[in-house]
């Protein structure tokens, strides 16, 4: 069982529900890698829940095959097969007559553990998901909050540490603010845990901020493109891929780019704010810049300063409290979509960039970002031209 | 929750956050008021001259043991229908019992719509056959024996009668069961039986015992009529009472009558509030 082998393997995979009917999933092949969160994405009724059943047995294929980590499912017990995969079903389903401690306990039980183990198990889990297991513990499921329960619902998938996890529009159900956060601490989560994952939704900004790979599908489970978020937003394969990811798509791109990864221009003079305007004049006047950089005694960019700036006063004074304060300024870190929306917050073309220390850098401009634009398209369009040559 | 047959459960109405003494508070006072008005009433008849036929119609001993038929066939009629209402309402949700449930139904509606009298006439018929062809029946010998004929015909007559309620609030307590929580439980692998007796009955419980305390109303008032086809009871008392014009009679048959539906609903309502699963 190699590492390359992916854990999931679905080939040909059809799905009738009845003789007359058109299937509501057809023909679909995909591999869902190790440890990695693979996003079904597409328009309502299109067969994403479908899919998720017939990995893990729910329902049984009409023809096609579905390998779990090397084996074929038929061949695996389905109830065995069920409790190897942690499900999260798109309603939550938590059961109303039991405790959320017992809610979460269900695949231990089933598995035989003690009652000790358990118990430990299902505060570890509450713990987890951010809920506290003394207060939480002993609860039915109708005294919690849509968030409190989807995260329930998610603790208790993982009760049995599965190494895969089904997960069927899991945050569906809550506003877009706790979406978010559940989002947040579930990517967090998984940095930890490092699950297999298929994740259904009909979001694409979710799918976007949660796949490591994004498969889109359109009606009958049809995959209209497979790829990671990134290249799927510089290099939409059709227009049904176009219309889906929606307008923006070129935006929402600059979030896979981080500002560490640029070449930072250092075009601007920069001065500590104890230096006289007379000696930054000079500096300003013998570079190609219009604007100097004030930093702070710790090397923090604090204002811009310009000739006319430095003309006011004695040549003598210092340059501190001269000029409009940096309001663009982003960490090393930031994504793209952060630096753009600094810049166009402060309308300025640039942003200043620090450390984590807050200490300066460098210095991003618009003109990099269109450029970066530029070439995550024609990359993402070499690499599909590459996979076509190849067909 | 369904309100199609829980109309005499009160305590489907919704869902409860914390317990409270007050939510329980008529379950405890019932109880007492049955018996004070049983020793009121029983006071009331002590000091009444009664005739000597009335006397003799009313003796204590005489009402113990038609009050203790009235149980028996009550308690033996309700048993009988639980052991075959719910198997047979679990079997009519299942996948593959599904399409006889109409038919089912329809049946046991049937039951139900057969005036009483007429019922107890055709088990009687049907049932009493049975009873006189064999002497060495084991219903006779043995059942018969020790309840009488009339009994034991008279519960088989009250089963078929009250099985409607139990089976009805079976199925549909199982069919009002959240599709999602049973997804959710065959999704982490439990079993279909697992997810029978460890789900799906349990949410249940609440619609099926409003209609277990139906059919105990139902069946308490029914064996009344009993004695019509010789099967004892407080009925006895009635009769007595009406062929002798002697309203005392009628009066204290009928009330001990009331005091014992009130009480068999009051033990359904007990039993409701106690197997009710926590959390619903
Ligand atoms: N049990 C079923 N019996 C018959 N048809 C079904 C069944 N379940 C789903 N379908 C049909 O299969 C198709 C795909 O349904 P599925 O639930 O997989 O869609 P989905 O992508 O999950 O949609 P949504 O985003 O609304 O959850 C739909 O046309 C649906 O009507
Ligand atoms: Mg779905």
């Amino acid at each position: 069982m190699s590492d390359h082998q992916p854990m999931i393997t679905l080939d040909g995979v059809e799905k009738r529900y009845s003789e007359d009917a058109p299937p509501a999933v057809e023909r679909l092949s995909l591999d869902v890698h190790r440890g990695e969160i693979l996003v079904l994405v597409g328009p309502s009724g299109c067969g994403k829940s479908t899919t998720l059943r017939l990995i893990n047995r729910m329902i049984e294929p009409t023809s096609g095959r579905i390998v779990f980590d090397g084996e074929d499912v038929t061949h695996i017990d389905a109830n065995d097969l069920r409790r190897r995969i942690g499900y999260v079903i798109q309603r939550i389903g938590l059961f109303p007559h039991q405790t959320i401690a017992e809610n979460v306990g269900t695949v231990p039980r089933l598995l035989g553990w003690d009652r000790g183990r358990i118990s430990e198990r299902t505060d570890e889990l509450l713990d987890l998901v951010g809920l506290d297991p003394s207060l939480y513990r002993d609860r039915y499921p109708k005294e919690l909050s849509g968030g409190q329960a989807q995260r329930v619902g998610v603790a208790r998938a993982l009760a049995a540490d599965p190494p895969v996890m089904l997960m069927d529009e899991p945050f569906g159900a809550v506003d877009p603010i706790t979406r978010d956060r559940l989002q947040n601490e579930f990517l967090r989560l998984q940095e930890e845990v490092r699950k297999t994952i298929v994740f259904v939704t009909h979001d694409i900004d979710e799918a976007i901020k949660m796949g490591d790979r994004i498969a889109i599908l359109r009606e009958r489970s049809v995959v209209a493109q497979l790829d990671t978020p990134s290249r799927i937003l510089a290099y939409p394969v059709d227009d049904f891929v176009d219309d889906f990811i929606g307008s923006g798509s070129t935006l929402k791109g600059l979030h896979f780019e981080r500002v560490r990864d640029l070449e930072l221009s250092n075009d601007y003079p920069f001065v500590r704010s104890s230096e006289s305007r007379g000696d930054t004049r000079r500096l300003l006047a013998d570079s190609d810049a219009r604007f100097a950089l004030v930093l702070d005694e710790r090397g923090r960019p604090e204002r811009w300063v310009d000739d006319e700036d430095l003309s006011r006063g004695d040549p003598s004074e210092t340059v501190a409290g001269l000029g409009p304060k940096v309001i663009a300024m982003v960490e090393g870190n930031a994504t793209l979509h952060d630096a753009l929306e600094a810049m166009i917050t402060s309308s300025a073309g640039q942003a200043v960039v620090v450390g984590r220390d807050g200490a300066y850098t460098g210095v991003v401009q618009i003109e990099q970002l269109t450029e970066v634009i530029r070439r995550m398209r024609a990359e993402a369009k070499a690499h599909y031209d590459r996979l076509r040559g190849r067909a | 929750m369904t309100a199609t047959a829980t109309a005499s459960d009160p305590a489907t109405g919704g869902p409860r956050d914390r317990w409270s003494p007050r939510d329980d508070l008529g379950l405890v006072v019932t109880p007492f008021v049955l018996l004070a008005v049983l020793a009121a009433y029983l006071t009331w008849l002590g000091a009444q001259d009664l005739p000597q036929q009335a006397a003799s119609a009313i003796t204590g001993d005489k009402l113990l043991t038609q009050t203790r038929e009235q149980i028996t066939i009550t308690a033996l009629s309700t048993l009988g229908v639980l052991v075959i209402a719910i198997p047979l309402g679990i079997a009519l949700t299942r996948p593959w019992g599904k399409r006889f449930a109409g038919p089912a139904l329809a049946v046991a509606n049937a039951g139900q719509s057969i005036p009483a009298f007429g019922l107890l006439v055709i088990a009687l018929a049907v049932l009493g056959r049975v009873f006189g062809r064999a002497q060495d029946n084991i219903l006779q010998n043995t059942i018969g024996e020790a309840l009488g004929p009339g009994l034991v015909i008279s519960v088989f007559a009250l089963i078929l009668f009250a099985i409607l309620p139990i089976l009805r609030n079976t199925m549909v307590g199982l069919q009002q069961v959240d599709p999602d929580v049973i997804e959710a439980g065959l999704g982490m692998g439990m079993t279909r039986r697992e997810v029978l007796w460890r789900i799906e009955l349990p949410l249940a419980v609440p619609v099926m015992l409003a209609g277990v305390r139906t059919a105990l109303v139902i069946n308490v008032g029914m064996a009344t009529l009993a004695f019509l086809i010789g099967g004892g009871g407080l009925g006895v008392a009635i009769r007595s009472g009406i062929q002798l014009a002697q309203n005392v009679v009628v009066v204290t048959g009928g009330v001990l009558t009331a005091l014992l539906a009130l009480s068999v609903d009051w033990v359904g309502a007990v039993a409701e509030r106690i197997l009710r699963p926590k959390g619903l």
